[in-house]
């Protein structure tokens, strides 16, 4: 029960870009087209999850135990820098395709802020589900992660399709562009804002 | 023409919030209130400026292959720096600024000031762009914050003025991107007139 | 210009870059050590102070276990000020709540939160709201909001914030209760 709290949780009441305000930087840049959002979106949650499950053994097994929390930051920043890369090279040799669809992507991950935030939030914040707040174990950790890339996928999927619609609108010319594509996630955000509570 | 041209870039035609579009997590997350939006502009600028003037100081001693990895280490520590700093003076704002601070490591301002301005400019150049464009963050997120917080809580920098709630979405998510949204207009209509 | 990118220059520079970035990262954490401690016990003296009668002495700090739930708490000569997180409408609750003497509550304050601004965030600002837990005495009234058969005025338009506000005022007198041996659960 409490792994699906977390998982409708963190997908719409804390959906992480339209509530959480992470990762807005690519989600602005590339959700023009949908299947460049789809491509963005698979990279992302594979980066999330595999960054999450090796942040979090790092943080319970080396830093608390040396008691070196207040290295998380710059710990976790070089993991991730680390992990991205040798995805980056891994893709490249096994499916050159994805690679070339993903690839483009991988270098702007490590600084897309949803890892880092993420890996933090995993390891830093109590969640309360229904019950006394706890920091949350491997497994939520994970399911956490999942749900929470697949929230990003969902956003930028939707946005990447309104966006396409409104390409072809006549938009006043200082709306154009970031202007009208800010506002519709505003929109968006404000029907998101109906899922919470729900949880 | 001195070199105050790097500072005043970074307001105007360098504007990192409204021309560059960087650093958008922070700008929309914490900006719902005049002094939140003034905080996290002078936190990150203290990151920025610092970076700025070390990475400038180290560029030409970094083979070209490792460059990325060395600057994120040099920002990271001062992120980490920070973090100790804002933990021990100002526990408060620590508090309400919450994952963004250590989030200011990935903020692409700070990355992209290293890598587009400081490794190709002096000491002198590279701690004043750090000046001009970390100012530049900080009036813009503060102007957000102002914006936010006059619609949402009928406030100023905490000072109430308006009896009641406000129009509460402006302090929620939907709020952000809208102010954003809007002001980012006026910005556009304003760059086209001159 | 760089440094050539030669495997002997690369390690090096990485090498000379982590030495120098952990000494700074380490200096800064001897120096700030003692200050982030001190800030972090003036809060937690501020908030006992703000929820207990005026007492001497240094709190005495213990954690008990009640229902599974550990709880941290300050014991003073006044009473106990007892920490008590529930889960509110948009994630942990944390409170502390002064419990005098005489086991009526003295005072209440939000230690940490994420309610939604205006809303339910107005627990930490709604006069009314916060006036009903002064002086409320457990044996007398009951700890709930009106909605749910009990004696306390709801936040308007945030019952579920209201409700755990109220949850973990009632936990903490339980915890009170075993403290002192009253009628709570052993």
């Amino acid at each position: 029960m409490e792994y699906f709290l977390i998982f409708v949780s963190a997908i719409f009441v804390n959906n992480i870009l339209l509530a959480q305000f992470l990762g807005i930087c690519p989600f602005l840049g590339v959700s023009n087209k949908l299947s460049t959002a789809t491509g963005m979106s698979g990279a992302v949650c594979f980066v999330i999850t595999l960054a999450t499950v090796v942040t979090y053994l790092l943080n319970q097994y080396l830093l608390v135990p040396l008691g070196l929390e207040f290295l998380q930051t710059i710990s976790f920043i070089l993991v991730i820098a680390a992990l991205v890369q040798m995805v980056e090279i891994v893709l490249k040799k096994i499916s050159p395709s994805l690679y070339q669809a993903l690839g483009i992507f991988l270098p702007l991950i490590t600084t897309n802020c949803a890892v880092l935030g993420v890996a933090i939030t995993v390891v830093t914040k109590e969640f309360a589900l229904g019950g006394a707040p706890h920091m949350l174990n491997l497994g939520q950790a994970v399911v956490y992660a999942v749900a929470t890339s697949l929230g990003y996928g969902l956003a930028m999927c939707l946005f990447a399709g309104l966006r396409e619609q409104l390409a072809g609108n006549d938009v006043p010319k200082a709306f154009r562009g970031l202007p009208i594509a800010l506002i519709t996630v505003g929109i968006m955000a404000m029907a998101f804002l109906g899922f919470s509570g729900i949880v | 023409m001195s070199k105050w041209h790097f500072v005043t870039d970074g307001f105007v035609k360098n504007n990192p919030t409204f021309v560059l579009v960087l650093g958008m997590c922070p700008t929309l997350a914490t900006t719902t209130s005049a002094l939140n939006g003034l905080e996290m502009g002078l936190a990150t600028m203290f990151v920025l400026i610092l970076s700025n003037i070390v990475i400038s100081l180290i560029a030409p001693m970094v083979p070209d292959k490792v460059r990325i990895p060395v600057y994120i280490t040099v920002i990271a520590t001062f992120v980490t720096v920070l973090q100790l700093l804002m933990q021990a003076f100002t526990p408060a704002a620590y508090e309400t600024l919450g994952l963004f601070i250590p989030l200011i490591v990935v903020n692409c301002i700070v990355l992209g000031r290293a890598e587009g301005f400081a490794n190709k400019h002096g000491v002198g150049e590279s701690a004043l762009d750090g000046i001009g464009v970390g100012l530049g963050f900080t009036v813009s997120l503060t102007v957000i914050g102002i914006v936010r917080e006059i619609l949402g809580s009928g406030s100023l920098f905490g000072w109430k003025f308006i009896a009641g709630d406000g129009i509460l979405a402006f302090v929620m998510a939907p709020g952000a991107f809208l102010v954003l949204g809007y002001l980012m207009v006026l910005f556009n209509k304003y760059l086209a007139k001159k | 210009m760089a440094a050539a990118s030669t495997l002997k220059n690369m390690a090096l520079c990485l090498t000379a870059v982590c030495l120098i970035c952990s000494a700074v990262v380490g200096g800064a954490y001897v120096v700030t050590k003692d200050p982030i401690a001190a800030a972090a016990r003036a809060k937690t003296t501020a908030s006992i102070a703000a929820v207990l009668p005026e007492f001497t002495g240094e709190p005495e700090q213990g954690s008990v276990t009640v229902d599974g739930v550990e709880y941290p708490y300050y014991k003073t000569d006044t009473g106990y000020a007892i920490i008590s997180a529930t889960s509110g409408f948009g994630g942990v609750l944390r409170l502390m709540v002064g419990i005098a003497g005489d086991g009526t509550v003295h005072n209440t304050t939000v230690l940490a939160h994420s309610e939604t601004p205006g809303l339910g965030a107005k627990c930490t600002t709604d006069e009314h709201f916060m006036e009903q837990f002064r002086g409320f005495n457990p044996a007398a009234k009951t700890l709930s909001v009106k909605k749910d058969g009990g004696d306390l005025d709801a936040i308007t338009a945030s019952t579920i914030t209201s409700r755990a506000y109220a949850l973990a005022v009632a936990n903490a007198v339980k915890v009170y209760n075993q403290l002192t041996g009253g009628q709570g659960n052993e």
